[in-house]
């Protein structure tokens, strides 16, 4: 019975009949509408770049670092002491059940001589377990080996920023590069891997097996100790045990007392990383609400309009009760005036939206990412704000008396 | 069997703490194609008795039986079918809706009964033609004389070949010669195609075209007599 292309051209006619004031009904809604999309927009973005860089780090990850040791009286800063062992760090996945692997490092600044061109870059003495706690893997050649490691033979493989300084584009394998004057054999070239969430290059690097890096590159006072050392948990559920048994592991293992304080300090880079997620996610949320308040006020908007535009047409209204309208056809006439204006001003809005979260992401460098999802989200709401709106103007419209109606001056 | 009956019937209006009786007791008997004014000044009630013929109000008492059914207990909606299905109004203002072409004004009541794009078309424009007014399907009511916009309301009556014609002082925005011939207009109407006309006015020259006259005053009918 109800014929929806006859009434959407009625609807159409209607709104036509006063541009200016459907043009600024409508108005509102893109206004929301727009909000909406660029400010999911930008949180979005700003998730999915936490997001990268929590998988460029590697999962379940924790960092040990020596020191804050106690000399005098004073207490040094964390990594003040080399306190870690490459024997601590083999001890820790013997002995701690919720740590699936670890990559001791020593790593130094160096500078790296590849025939005419030299860099100066951070070299990283460590296991070939690294490639797993990072979650990194190679685009060419092999990884080095234990026995590479036993031997502290002279092996490297490259990061991408390495390879284009010092190599351009020719191909790096199997070339012989100087570090620090000691002749090193490329094996293989790390895959790209970005910025760090503190903004390093993290494809500016050499990985040597760690002996070597203690013995040849980096010799200390201290035989076999390491910068630091990456552990990865068995799960996220597990970060927490794996810092527990970790901490009482390292405690015995360096024969501190009951009452004395740790020479290590066990860090959840994880956790942290996940933390920063949470909050840019909750402020998603916060900024889509924000901007849904002007979606409202545009609703608002369209059901003031509609209940001017019924007191002015009581007298149509009343033609049409008169001539047979039932109470649904007169509902449905006014209920997709309002639907109209907020599909259109949706639509439009969402077109707004998406330029305007391009024109900021290229202007003020904010990642945004426009989901699909918050398209037909906007889509949905606006639509559901027409129909929530333009609902009570519909029915006080149908419930007209047709007499007085029909008399309305 | 009637086409309309009217049965005792009274409306009863609340104005503050006082009752006022519009109709008082009213019982007409009209047949098919009967062509009847209803006479009698301002107040008299006739408007009230035409709007409850016209479905659009009830009686507070007494019953309306239209084509042998009684329309007084009927819903909003109920009510709306038998004005889209069986009456067609007339008004002195004309009525037509704006920025709409005389040719939709008179789909208009067929849209309301379902009917289909191409039969309400052929129809509406059948019926523009018995008023008199081809060639003009396409006008906008702001574009048509008085007497032509009072042509288009009638063909939108007309249009749903409802029974009765309710015509409430239909000349009274008209001149002289106009009046006359949106008259004979009902005349011809009444005559070929048997439909029934009841018109509402006060002036004697235009209830003189009608074959029945009833009047009243004070809420009460007064006379009921054949025009000579």
């Amino acid at each position: 019975m109800t014929n929806i292309p006859w009434t959407a051209r009625l609807a159409l006619r209607a709104l036509r009949a006063n541009k200016m004031r459907s043009a600024l009904t409508m108005l509102g809604i893109i206004i929301g509408v727009a909000a909406v999309i660029a400010m999911l927009a930008v949180g979005t973005g700003a998730t999915m770049r936490i997001s990268e860089q929590i998988s460029s780090m590697g999962s379940n990850l924790l960092i040990i670092l020596p020191g804050s040791t106690t000399s005098g009286g004073m207490r040094m800063g964390a990594g003040t002491q080399p306190t870690l062992t490459y024997q601590d760090a083999q001890d820790i996945p013997v002995e701690c059940p919720a740590v699936d692997a670890v990559a001791p490092v020593l790593s130094g600044a160096a500078q790296v001589v590849y025939g005419r061109q030299n860099w100066s870059t951070v070299v990283t003495g460590t296991t070939p377990s690294m490639l797993y706690v990072r979650d990194w893997s190679l685009s060419e050649g092999r990884a080095f080996t234990d026995a590479d490691v036993q031997n502290a033979t002279k092996v490297c493989l490259l990061g991408q920023t390495v390879v284009e300084n010092l190599f351009g584009d020719e191909d790096p394998y199997g070339k012989i590069i100087k570090i620090k004057n000691l002749p090193f054999t490329v094996i293989g070239v790390l895959k790209a891997k970005g910025q760090s969430a503190i903004g390093q290059d993290q494809d500016d690097t050499i990985f040597i097996p760690l002996t070597t890096a203690q013995r040849k590159l980096f010799g200390t006072a201290f035989p076999g100790m390491v910068r630091i050392i990456l552990v990865k948990a068995k799960s996220t559920g597990e970060l927490n045990d794996a810092q527990d048994q970790i901490t009482s592991l390292l405690r015995q293992r360096h024969h501190i007392g009951p009452r004395q304080d740790d020479d290590f300090t066990v860090r959840n880079l994880t956790q942290m990383m996940q933390a920063a997620e949470q909050s840019t996610r909750i402020m998603t949320l916060l900024l889509g609400a924000i901007a849904s308040v002007s979606l409202l006020v545009g609703g608002i908007g369209i059901m003031n309009i509609m209940l001017v535009s019924i007191t002015e047409r009581t007298r149509e209204i009343g033609i049409r009760m008169a001539i047979g309208a039932k109470t649904w056809d007169i509902r449905f006439q006014f209920l997709m005036e309002a639907l109209i204006m907020s599909l259109i001003g949706g639509t439009a809005g969402i077109a707004t939206g998406v330029g305007s979260s391009a024109v900021l992401s290229k202007i003020a460098g904010w990642p945004a990412a426009v989901s699909p999802f918050s398209i037909l989200l906007a889509f949905g709401f606006s639509g559901a704000v027409g129909i929530f709106f333009g609902f009570y103007p519909a029915y006080k419209a149908s419930l007209l008396n047709p007499i007085d109606a029909l008399r309305y001056e | 069997m009637a086409l309309i009956e009217t049965q005792e019937i009274t409306r009863t209006y609340q104005l503050g703490d006082v009752e006022v009786n519009a109709l008082n007791g009213v019982s007409v008997l009209i047949e098919k194609g009967e062509f009847v004014s209803i006479m009698g000044p301002s107040g008299s009630g006739k408007s009230t008795f035409m709007n409850i013929l016209g479905c659009l109000d009830k009686p507070s008492r007494g019953r309306y039986l239209l084509d042998g059914i009684d329309v007084s207990t009927m819903g909003r909606d109920q009510l709306a079918q038998i004005r889209n299905r069986k009456l067609g109004f007339v008004f002195q203002g004309f009525n037509l809706l704006a920025r709409t072409s005389a040719l939709e004004n008179v789909e208009l009541p067929m849209f309301y009964a379902g009917i289909g794009a191409d039969e309400r078309r052929q129809r509406a424009l059948e019926a523009l033609g018995m008023v008199g007014l081809q060639g003009r399907e396409a006008h906008y009511p702001n574009q048509l004389s008085g007497g032509q916009q009072q042509r288009v309301a009638i063909a939108r009556a007309l249009v749903n070949e409802a029974p009765i014609i309710l015509a409430d002082e239909p000349t009274g925005n008209l001149d002289t010669r106009t009046s006359e011939e949106i008259m004979a207009l009902f005349v011809r109407l009444n005559a070929d195609s048997k439909i029934t006309i009841i018109l509402v006015t006060h002036e004697p020259d235009i209830a003189a075209f009608s074959r029945r006259a009833i009047r009243f005053m004070d809420g009460r009918l007064i006379s009921d007599e054949e025009v000579s």
